[in-house]
Order: C-alpha cells, then structure tokens, then sequence
C-alpha cells in the first residue's frame, strides 16, 4: 500500500483538472433549479446590453436603401407659419399666418440645385381612427409619381381625392392599414395605401423638420392629394399651412454645407433647409431613444444581477457549508474550496453570457425593425466581438464580483464549523434587542430577523431600490412627455426593461426569503418551543422582507429621478404624482408579500425537534 | 516520549478554549499525549469531555489555543491553513460518526476524491479507489450514490476513503455511532486489520468493544484525561484483557 509520496505529484494537473469538473458540474446538475435562476439573473442583464449595444447603426443601411428606392431628396427646404411654431397654440386656437411660399423660389432655383419636387402644402390636424386619437402632419401631393422623394408603396395604391397614404411606421403604431378608414380634422378618408419616405423621419420623429403644436400629440406623416390636404386645413381644428420642398443636388455629399449656407441666415418666415444626413439622424433618434433606455435598463439589470448572484450565491452557500467542510477534511485547501466555487458561477456566468447574447441578437430585429419606418428585411443586425466581449466580460465579472466574498468566508471558515453545518453566528445588536421587546412578537421576530445579517439586508434593499428606481424613471419619463407619443419602440423597450427589472427581483425576493427562512431555522424553532406560533413566525419572516422592501421603495424614488436626470437628452424633468408613487410603493410591498408567502410559510413549518436536534448534533 | 522515532503524535499541555471571560470553556486542559506508529488508542468519556475536540487538533481540523502538538513530525500549533490542509491529505485519513461523505459523488469517486487533491492522476486514484473499495468489500455497489447505501456501507465507504492517500494514522470519531449492531461489527473487523496490518488509529468512542480492541485506553472528564488503561489488544470476537492501568488525574 505504501508508496513514494513525490511519485503522487506527477499527474497533478489532469488529476487536479478532473475533480474541479466532477464537482462544479455535479454540483450544478444537482442543484439544477438554482443554477438556472443564476443563469436567468445574468442572462437577463447580458440580453438586454446585448439589445442595446446590437441596435447602434442599425438605420444607416436601411435608409440608403429607402433613399436609394423613393429617390429621396438631398435637401428638404421648409417654410413654416409666421410667427414660426413650436408654441402655446392648440387645434381651435389664434393660429399663426400662413407661410410664403414664395420664399422658397431662391432656393429652387439655387446653384447646385439639380432637380426639386414641390413645394407642397403641409397642414397638422387632429387624426381619428376608431377610437384612436393621433396627431396628423398632412401633406398635399399630386397623383402623378414626384420625380423627387415618391415614397414608395408597401400597401395599397397612392393618393387620390378621399384616399390618403399613411407612413408605415405611424401606420404600425396605430395599427392602420390599406382599406380602414380614418378622419383627418373633420373630414372622413380611406387609407388608399401605405408607404416609405427617405424625406422625413418615422413617427414620432416627424417634426424634425418642424411642426406645428398639436399637444399633447406627437403628429405622424400622412399624404393626400393637394385638394384634400387644403380642405383639411381650412377646418377650424387644423393649423396653419407650410411649404416643403425637395431638392436634389448635384453633388449630394454637399448637402450639410449647402442646407447650413441657408440655415446661417434663417429667420422667421423663412426656408429652412434639411440635409438627407440630418434626416437619416432623425430617423436614428427613434433607435437612439431605444438604445438609451435599453443601456440605461441594462446598466439597472446588470446591477440587479449582482444582487441576485449575491443573493443565490449567499443562499447556495448556507447549503453547501458541510460540502466545504467535507471538501477540507479530505485535504482541499482553502484556495482549492474558492476556485471550485469560482468555476462554478464563472461557467454559469459564461452559460448565460452565451444565452443573453443569443437572445439580444434575436430580440434586436423586433425593436429596430428595421429602423423607424425604413425599407430593408428584417435581419437580426450583426452582434460585433467588442459587443460579445463586452457581454461576456460584464455577465463574468457579475458571477465573479457576486461570488467572491463567500467563497473567500467559505474558504476561511472552520473545518469543524462547517462540517458540523451550522448557521454562522450572527452579531449581536444590543439596541435592536432591547426596542424590540416592547414590539409585538411577529414585529420582534422580523426586526430581529432583518438586522440578523446586515449583508443580506443591504442585498435585500439594494435589490428593491434598482427595480424601484428603473419603475420610476419608466413613471418620469411618461410624466415628462405629458401624454405625447414616445413612439412603439421606445414603449416596448421600457415594457421590455420593466418586465426584466421585475422578474429579476422578484427572483431575488424569493431567494432572499428562501435563505432568511433557512438561516432563521434554529431561533424560529426555539421561539416556537418556548411558545410562537406558527403565524407568528410566518408574519415575522414576512415583516423580515417588508422592511427592507420598504426602504428600497422609498430609496428607489430619488433613484429613479437621478436615473432619468443623468439618462435624458436635455429638456425638462417632471415629477411623477404623489398617487403614482404611492401606488409604486404599495406595489412593491404587496409583490414582496405574495412572493415570499411560500418560502416564509415553508420555513414557519419545519418540525421544532427536527431542527433543535439537528443543530445541536 | 520514549522513542522520537517511534512517536507518531506528541502533544504537550494541549489547550483548547472557546469564549471568553466568564463564557470561556475548557474543551482541553493541558492535555499530554504520546501515539507510538501503529498504535491502536481509544479514547472514551461522557459527552462534550473533549474527545472530538481532541481528535479535531490532531488532524488538523482545528487549531489549539497553547500547547505544543506534533503529527508526523510537523508541529500542527504552527502549520498554516494551506499547510494543514496538506497535513490532512497526507498523513491523516478521517472516519466521521456522519459519514461525511460527498452526495453528488458515487462511492467510487468518494473514495477518489482525496487522491485527486494530493495530485494523482485520474488513472492511479481510479486504481487506488478500486482496490480500496474491494478492499471493503463494496466493489458491487462502486457506482453507488451515498443515498443509496445502508449505514454501514457508507461507514465502509468513509473508511476506503480515509485510507485513499495511505496516511500515517487514521482518526476515527464515534465510527460505529450510526450503526446498527451488524453494521458497527463489520466495521470494527476493517478497523481491526487496519491495526494489525501496523496502522496507527485514534479512534473516539463510546463503545466498549471498540475501546477493547485497542492497545491503549485513554478515559476523559471536562477536557482532561484521568486515566489510561493498557491492554493486551483484542479483537471484535475476543476484548483485549487490562495489562496496565494507571489513574492520571
């Protein structure tokens, strides 16, 4: 049996090779239920940076081709309404004059100028679509195809007297198409078709090149025929009349400098000129609003992320304690016990690095689409090696940073300790003790819960006050746009982003009250032998995730402020209302307590004599 | 000591406390031991005397509060956390009254487990865990999960895996505590040829049959030895008989 003890060492590195594999991954394939809410927690923050990163440039092919197919314009050149809008006036009120048309003659005529179409009358009017409600930008156009900008048709057949064409992202976002019937101010029309323009940007970035104040409508691009479009702006409802006209150059990579030649000396009244460049970056505001909310949201869910990793390593941990004392007792050192507890949340980490990725990749087409209102098949836009790299390193550092500090105590703890599978000793809090005893006993249980282990307390509120603030800046941001249209994509990516934010905590909140039920085992056995009751312990556990829930609600508030403040592209801040807020906490803690119903009323349940016995073996 | 060679475990005033002030408990008071190689010692006394506790500084498992301990001719007291670590892979085997044995592991892999921690390659710890288990006689049930053996395997299992590394002692706390009758005789029989193939072996117990088939007989109350008794040695069948007995406190 005896044999040279250096002879041992030479197939130290497969053999070393082999037991970290057979334990991570028996490990993981026992516990399947837990490594796949590690997978979900990062997985869900890795997609959503995925979506956020994949969507940059996605407009710039499809609005070539669309320039390219409608023969788009170099130059859009407007002439607004005098006094030019934006401004107080509503549909119904003292609106400005019309526009001179005539101003626009040096421009068509200009050097450089080598084809136009237009001008064209444009009018905004309130639009009416079974119980929908938009703002409309209407411009007349004749029947004969334009030589330049004539949008090109996805549905239906172009303008005719009483047929408009509706502008397929403002068609998508109020579910129009070719054949219904809507009403532009008070006249009844037969949408005769759908198109795509190079010329202005898709709902809602329509006036980009000005617009005339529909509040609190955000107006999309609708055609008609030059009749239709002055009968529709000589209704009282309506606004004033513009003038846009297109303009192809001769050399349309001089656009911006030709469109800033005129813009230098722009006043009131007179054209402003739009250059194809511009329009394209209007067309990509949609996208950068999109992507602003998606790394915003990403950014909240990576940080959740941590938590639940913090939070489910923690609570594997309490489980694993006689493994790491096995694992000691047999010889493993302390460095062995943390790199087996590192590869095991680093493989996780990489697992749903991978998921995230793959779903980000497929999840992008549904958001870009292909870019706001622009021609091109729907193809998931590419997922770059920085972009994968990025992913990769953040959803491993997240397993990494989450994993670190328990697996470094878990390393450090005693062998005895840990095969004995005890609960850690809690700190004593003398002051917490002594205000308690004048609480009632579910309230002195869950205090005394609560500040039982101050990491998992600061876990617990941190996680609560991330997904309190992404709710909020969700409540800010529709507060500040009072009423007006964020556009489809940019709903579905705060729908998007809320429903990640909520999942992921509500996994926390359940494993938070897994492991508080798991830890409180002993002193919820004790308080029931010397007399608790059941409800006792289960209202106690509950107060025990409430309180923090509370805070990370109320926390969440100058949270989700700050996030909108420090996210938005300028502009005004508007405080959600009272109401909304209150009914945000209320939300909160009535989620927290039909989450941790179940594991509060399983660990009020174990059997005291099961328990006592157990921890004094 | 008699014999520095021959002395396999020397402990001198061997401390152990938990707590402080008016908390502090003894668990070791100034305990004296000397474990010749391949001897067989018992050691026995009520609960919470301080017999896992002593059994817990001699493998490594813990650390004394003073004292002096040597194993294998290391001085524990002062090894580092990583240097106890490699103590308990290569010099000790465990035999823990729980079993303490791997849930995800099959018996097999169990017993290869402290094999791959020394450094062996996977081929010569699957080996040695072969042999091991036939050696105890499971080779039918190698691929077994723990779940799925009776007490007295998985205490076979914990024995084949304390013998993985061929350590120089083997410390066995309360090895038949789990056991039915038959399972604990059959696990006295391993522990016996164990000795008389000239292992050392400290083994903590409560029970007599155990206690008679060692050479030596140590009895403890609150933390101290009060005496010890040696024997003959004997066997599970035939007790060993008192050859010497001298009262120490």
């Amino acid at each position: 049996m005896n044999q040279p003890r250096h002879s041992r060492r030479a197939g130290s590195v497969r053999g070393r090779a082999l037991l970290l594999s057979r334990l991570v991954r028996r490990d993981i394939r026992n516990r399947p239920a837990q490594a796949m809410l590690l997978l979900l927690a990062i997985a869900t923050g890795a997609a959503t940076l995925t979506l956020g990163l994949a969507l940059q440039g996605t407009t710039n092919n499809p609005y070539g081709r669309t320039r390219a197919a409608t023969n788009g314009p170099d130059v859009v050149a407007t002439v607004m309404p005098t006094p030019s809008p934006p401004g107080p006036n509503g549909p119904g009120r003292a609106a400005p004059g019309p526009a001179d048309v005539g101003e626009l003659a040096s421009v068509e005529h200009a050097p450089g100028v080598a084809a136009h179409s237009g001008p064209f009358p444009v009018t905004w009017t309130l639009l009416q679509a079974g119980r929908t409600t938009a703002g409309a930008e209407v411009e007349g156009r004749s029947t004969a195809p334009s030589s330049v900008d004539q949008p090109r048709l996805l549905q239906g057949t172009w303008v005719q007297p009483g047929g408009v064409v509706v502008e397929t992202s403002f068609a998508n976002a109020l579910g129009l198409h070719a054949g219904d019937r809507l009403s532009l101010g008070d006249s009844s029309f037969t949408v005769a078709g759908i198109a795509v323009t190079a010329a202005i940007p898709g709902y809602p970035q329509a006036c980009t090149l000005g617009c005339f104040n529909l509040t609190p409508y955000n107006p999309g691009l609708v055609w008609a025929t030059q009749a239709d479009a002055r009968h529709i702006a000589d209704a009282a409802t309506s606004g004033p009349v513009a003038y846009f006209l297109n303009l192809k150059l001769t050399d349309p990579a001089a656009a911006s400098a030709f469109a800033g030649r005129y813009d230098a000396s722009a006043s009131p009244g007179t054209p402003h000129l739009y250059s194809w460049q511009s329009i394209r970056d209007g067309n990509a505001q949609v996208i950068a609003n999109v992507q602003l909310v998606l790394f915003t949201g990403s950014w909240l869910l990576a940080l959740l992320a941590l938590a639940s990793v913090a939070v489910l390593v923690g609570g594997r941990m309490a489980e694993q304690t006689r493994r790491v004392g096995l694992l000691k007792a047999v010889g493993g050192t302390p460095r062995l016990v943390a790199v087996v507890l590192l590869c095991e949340h680093v493989l996780v980490g990489l697992c749903a690095a991978g998921v995230g990725l793959l779903a980000g990749w497929l999840a992008a087409p549904l958001i870009s689409g292909p870019g706001a209102g622009l021609l091109g098949a729907p193809n998931a836009p590419p997922v770059s090696g920085s972009t994968a790299g990025f992913v990769v390193a953040l959803a491993v550092g997240v397993a990494i940073a989450a994993t670190f500090v328990p697996a470094i105590r878990a390393a450090r703890r005693s062998t005895v300790a840990a095969l004995e599978d005890s609960a850690r000793v809690p700190r004593r809090r003398a002051e917490v003790i002594r205000l308690s005893a004048h609480l009632p006993a579910p309230l002195l249980l869950g205090a005394r819960l609560v500040v039982r282990r101050p990491r998992r307390l600061v876990l617990s509120v941190f996680s609560v006050a991330v997904t309190a603030s992404g709710v909020v800046a969700v409540l800010v941001l529709r507060a500040t746009a009072a009423g007006w249209s964020l556009g489809p994509r940019v709903t579905q990516a705060t729908t998007i982003v809320s429903v990640m934010l909520v999942v992921l905590a509500a996994v926390n909140a359940i494993f938070i009250a897994w492991t508080t039920a798991l830890d409180a085992r002993h002193p919820a056995a004790l308080a029931r032998a010397l007399g608790a009751t059941p409800a006792q312990i289960t209202t106690g556990l509950s107060i025990a995730q409430l309180l923090p829930a509370l805070a990370g609600a109320l926390l969440g508030i100058p949270g989700g402020i700050g996030i909108y403040d420090a996210a938005k592209n300028g502009g005004t801040t508007t405080i959600p209302s009272a109401l909304w807020l209150a009914v945000m906490i209320a939300g909160t803690l009535l989620a927290i307590a039909v989450l941790t119903a179940i594991p509060t009323h399983i660990g009020a349940r174990r059997p005291v004599t099961e328990v006592l016995q157990a921890e004094a073996a | 000591m008699n014999d520095s060679s021959a002395v396999l475990v020397h402990a001198k005033d061997l401390r152990k406390e938990y707590g402080s002030g008016g908390g502090l408990v003894r668990a070791l008071d100034g305990v004296d031991l000397d474990v010749n190689r391949g001897e067989a010692v018992a050691v026995m006394g009520p609960s919470g005397c301080g017999k896992s506790t002593l059994l817990h500084l001699i493998g490594g498992l813990d650390r004394p509060t003073a004292g002096a301990l040597t194993v294998a001719g290391q001085r524990v007291d002062q090894l580092s956390e990583r240097a106890l670590a490699y103590l308990r892979r290569e010099e000790v085997g465990f035999v823990f009254q729980a079993f303490h044995l791997m849930d995800e592991l099959t018996a097999q892999e169990n017993v290869e487990l402290p094999a791959l921690l020394a450094g062996c390659s996977p081929g010569e710890a699957r080996a040695r865990a072969t042999a091991l288990v036939e050696q105890v006689g499971l080779a039918d049930r190698a691929r077994h999960l723990p779940s799925m053996l009776s007490g007295g395997q998985r205490q076979r299992v914990a024995i084949a895996r304390a013998l993985a590394n061929d350590p120089q002692i083997v410390l066995a706390d309360e090895p038949t505590g789990n056991l039915d009758s038959a399972a604990a005789f059959d696990v006295l029989g391993l522990l016996e040829n164990l000795h008389a193939n000239g292992l050392t072996l400290v083994i903590v117990t409560h029970d007599e049959r155990i206690a008679t088939t060692a050479d030596r007989l140590i009895s403890m109350r609150d933390g101290a030895f009060i005496d010890e008794t040696r024997l003959t040695g004997g066997s599970p069948r035939q007790p060993g008989t008192f050859a010497d007995w001298e009262r120490l406190a």
